[in-house]
Order: C-alpha cells, then structure tokens, then sequence
C-alpha cells in the first residue's frame, strides 16, 4: 500500500487560458457568433449553468460593445432533463432557467464552458425544444475537450484541449471562483 | 450514497430530519416554482417512474398536489381511493401495497387516518413512501410548503415567530409545522381552547398563548388550522360562534396589534369560524401561496426521492462529465 503512494505522481496543473487570454479568446468567439447568424438581429444567448451563464454575459458585452445593440440572453439549468438520475440519483438544482421571452424563430446559441460527452448539451437542447422552436440552434463552448459519447458538434470553439478521460477541465470566472481562467488538472497516478 | 439518498428513502415526517435536510428541500423547490410558470409545464425528471398514490382518506387538495406535481415531472401516476377498491372489501394495508409493488411501481404517496401508516408500510416495501397524512402524526409536505411560504416573506425563518393556533391536539399540520419551524430556528408558540391542546404542548417547546389578542402581538406570523367541524360534536368546544367569538382571526384583531402579520392557512377554510372572510382575503394572506408552492415543494420532494441505484453511481461516474 505504502509502495503504491509512492508511485503515485499528485495531481499536475497546467494553465491553458489565463484572464487575458479568456478576455481575447472570448472577443473572437463573439465575432464568429455575430458572423455565423448573420447579426445581432434575431440572437439570443442562452448560457448553460453554472459556468455557461457567465460566459454567455460577458459574450453578450462583448457584442453589445462592437454592434450597439441590445443582444438578449438567458441561463438553462438542464438538471432536470439528465439521463443519468436513474442511475446516479438527484444531483443539487443549482440554478434558475430564464430565458427572454419567447424562443420561436429566434437564433439560440447555447454557451457552455466546455464541451466534453455532449450529454448536457443533448439536455438542452431537449429542455429548449420545451420552450419554442427556434429558428436555428448553435453552440459555442470556450473550450472542446473531446471525448464525445453522442453526435455533437460545437460551431464555435475558444480552444481544444486534448485531454484524457480521468483529467478534469476547470474553467474559472470571477463572479464564482474569485479569478479568470482555464486550467487542466491531469489524474494522478500517471 | 449520501448523493444518492439525500433525504433517505422516504419522506415520513419533518421529525427525523435534520434542519440541512429540510433547507435542500426548500432549496430545490426554488427552481421547481419557476417550471409551473411555463407553457409546457413539464420535465422529464421522472420519465419512466411510477407514482401510486394511495388515499385512505379524503383528501382534494392535497391529492390534486402531489398528482400535479408528479405530472410535471413526467411520473406515470395512478390513483387508489380506498372506497373503490380492494381496501373496501378487507384488505390490509401491507397486502394492498404488496400487490402494487409487484405490478413494478417506484413511489407510493399514502394518505392513511392511522398515524404511524406511512412508516409501517415503508418498513414493508422497497418502493419510496411519502406520508400525505397519517392521523394526528405529521404531514409532512404540508409543513414544508408552510416553511417555503414564510422563506419567501421573511427571507430567513430563524428567529421569526409564528403561531398556530386552533385545534393542535387533532393537527398533523402543526405537528409537522412546530417540528420544521424549530428545526430552521424559528420560535413557535400556540393558541387555541385548552381542550384541543395535547397536554404534552409544554414538552415540545412551545410557548402557549390562552389568549388570541396576545398571539397576534407577538406573532410575525398565524397558521390558522382547520378547525374540524365534528370536534363540536365531540365536545371539545361548546358552539363554533363561540370558537369564533374566543379565537377567530378577525380583522378587528389584527388592526388592534400595531403590526402586520402574515396569515396563512393550509385549508380548507372555515370562513366566519377560524378565520374572518376579510383576513383570508386581505392584503396580508398568503394562503393561495401556500397552495402554489405545494406543487413545487412536492415535486422537490420527489425529485430527491427518486433514482439513484448506487451500484450503478460507480459506472457511470467515468461518463459523467
């Protein structure tokens, strides 16, 4: 026993994003945002809790800045649309769903903070499909880690990160964690 | 395990829970109010379960609740009323719920006049049992909806004073509410004829007021319980003009006490007996509240009871992301 602690490596940090680098990686993907639906007219942002609502604020600042105009958003929590409560039980509802009116016909772009086996995507995409029908859905994520379990594909990407199942992607911002940034915790025992 | 079962299997009174217990509940029926507001008021949480809700007494109120609340959750439900069915012809309670359990169901909802029906029957079967009522015990989803009632008034109940006041002898409502309101750190006192309080009242911590004018100078808030009409008969209170003279909240009563008081009441009323018309339907009533957020506090109820199978928590631990 005492042998195998020894040979187990702690848990490496890596930095991958730090704040200037979110802030700069955030301004791009709100230029492919208003790019890929054809302006601001029309767009709504719907940010996934927790992390997602955060980022969908600042991506609407961002956008607002550069165009002028006043970009709607909104926060889903998907809790309750999961696949997986018959298995791992109740997780905490964390968060409000509120979204800005009416969704028919509108251009969502769902915002997460990152992309792994597309299982909460799938659920908000069911819990949006609940709402309204827009007229087209996308997705933006500030960071693609692969590892897809179910074909889903982001249209807008900050950064890919080729992690191993095991590794975890912390994604931090401000108004939660106190700091911007994104940092890969790798498993330990590698 | 502890994510699995975070309230335990089941939901058999506010007693046995922990004042954290009680504040998750509270917490996820937050986000639950939000979904009866919607045009599809409905998510799939609960796709696939299997709701029996299993009345053995009358009950409308609180049988529309929980069947709503099942409903917006995507719950399959199923309603046994004791008259029509199988009860009615001798059947015992555990052999009613055994047969049940054996056509595969999740969750039994009881509503039964034995107090302590709830937990004999969760000692029986596997399946999640929610008391709705279990004679003069507890009700425990009453209390809860109560507590998120005062939250959302008061934003913290610890330190607050409510009152029940009437029949607390027969009420599993106020034995729910004087468990959950202490547990949260509220001071709660009762009101009401000598006759209809248990005589152990000063064991469990309650101040006691003889006197109504006296309870709504110190209340932050009334629960004014049902009186039940065949007490009367009974003899507990010699006419209900004059329950109503002694301990009726009226509105000449509050406008004496310089101060507001929330009312609320879990119904059926009796208007012009426990409780004046104008009081119940004042700037200062929150009993149709009360009604709204027993959907959500049910369906948080629920929601907490339902899945989790540990041995497959583990396995699917490596996918969850």
């Amino acid at each position: 026993m005492a042998e195998q602690i020894e040979e187990r490596r702690a848990p490496h940090t890596e930095t991958i994003l730090d704040a200037r680098a979110v802030e700069r990686t955030l301004r791009r993907m709100a230029d492919e945002i208003v790019e890929a639906n054809g302006g601001t007219a029309n767009l709504v942002l719907v940010g996934i809790q927790r992390r997602g609502v955060q980022l969908a604020d600042r991506l609407v600042r961002l956008i607002e800045a550069n165009d002028g105009k006043p970009v709607p958003r909104g926060a889903l929590d998907i809790t309750l649309y999961r696949d997986d409560l018959q298995t791992i039980g109740p997780r905490p509802v964390v968060g409000s769903t509120n979204l800005p009116g009416e969704i028919d016909g509108v251009n969502v772009v769902i915002v997460d903070d990152v992309l792994y086996t597309g299982r909460t995507i799938r659920a908000a995409l069911d819990e949006l499909a609940d709402f309204g029908r827009p007229a087209r859905i996308s997705l933006a994520v500030l960071i693609d880690r692969g590892g897809r379990e179910l074909p889903i594909q982001p249209d807008v990407v900050g950064k890919t990160v080729a992690a191993r199942k095991g590794d975890r992607v912390d994604v931090l911002v401000d108004e939660i964690d106190g700091k911007t940034g994104v940092v890969l915790v790798s498993a330990a025992g590698r | 395990m502890s994510a699995a079962a975070p309230i335990g299997k089941d939901l058999l009174g506010l007693e046995p829970l922990t004042g954290d217990q009680i504040r998750l509940i509270l917490d996820t029926a937050e986000p639950f109010k939000e979904i009866s507001e919607r045009a599809i008021k409905k998510v799939p949480a609960l796709r696939g379960s299997t709701v029996v809700n299993l009345f053995f007494e009358n009950s409308t109120r609180t049988r529309i609740s929980f069947e709503f609340a099942e409903k917006r959750l995507s719950a399959d439900t199923v309603n046994v009323a004791a008259g029509g069915s199988s009860v009615a012809k001798g059947e015992t309670l555990v052999d009613t719920a055994r047969n049940l359990e054996a056509m595969r169901i999740d969750m039994v909802v009881i509503r039964h006049g034995a107090s302590g029906a709830a937990q004999f029957l969760a000692e029986r079967i596997d399946s999640n049992v929610i008391n709705a009522g279990d004679g003069t015990h507890e009700h425990p989803t009453q209390g809860l909806l109560d507590l998120l009632t005062l939250r959302d008034n008061f934003g913290d109940i610890a330190g607050r004073k409510v009152t029940l006041v009437g029949d607390i002898l027969h009420s599993r409502v106020a034995r729910s509410n004087i468990w959950g309101l202490q547990k949260l750190g509220a001071e709660v006192a009762v009101c009401g004829p000598r006759s209809l309080l248990p005589n152990a009242i000063d064991e469990m911590g309650v101040t006691v007021f003889p006197h109504i004018e006296d309870a709504i100078e110190w209340s932050d808030a009334l629960n004014v319980l049902r009186l039940q009409l065949e007490r009367m008969t009974a003899g507990y209170i010699p006419s209900l003009r004059e329950y109503n003279r002694v301990f009726g909240v009226t509105r000449e009563r509050l406008d004496a006490a310089q101060r507001d008081v929330l009312i609320m009441h879990p119904g059926p009323m009796n208007r012009g007996v426990e409780i004046d018309s104008d009081v119940a339907d004042g700037p200062h009533s929150v009993i149709l509240n009360q009604v709204t957020n027993g959907v959500a506090v049910r369906m948080a109820v629920l929601y907490l009871l339902a899945g989790g199978r540990p041995e497959l928590a583990e396995a699917a631990k490596g996918g969850a992301a």
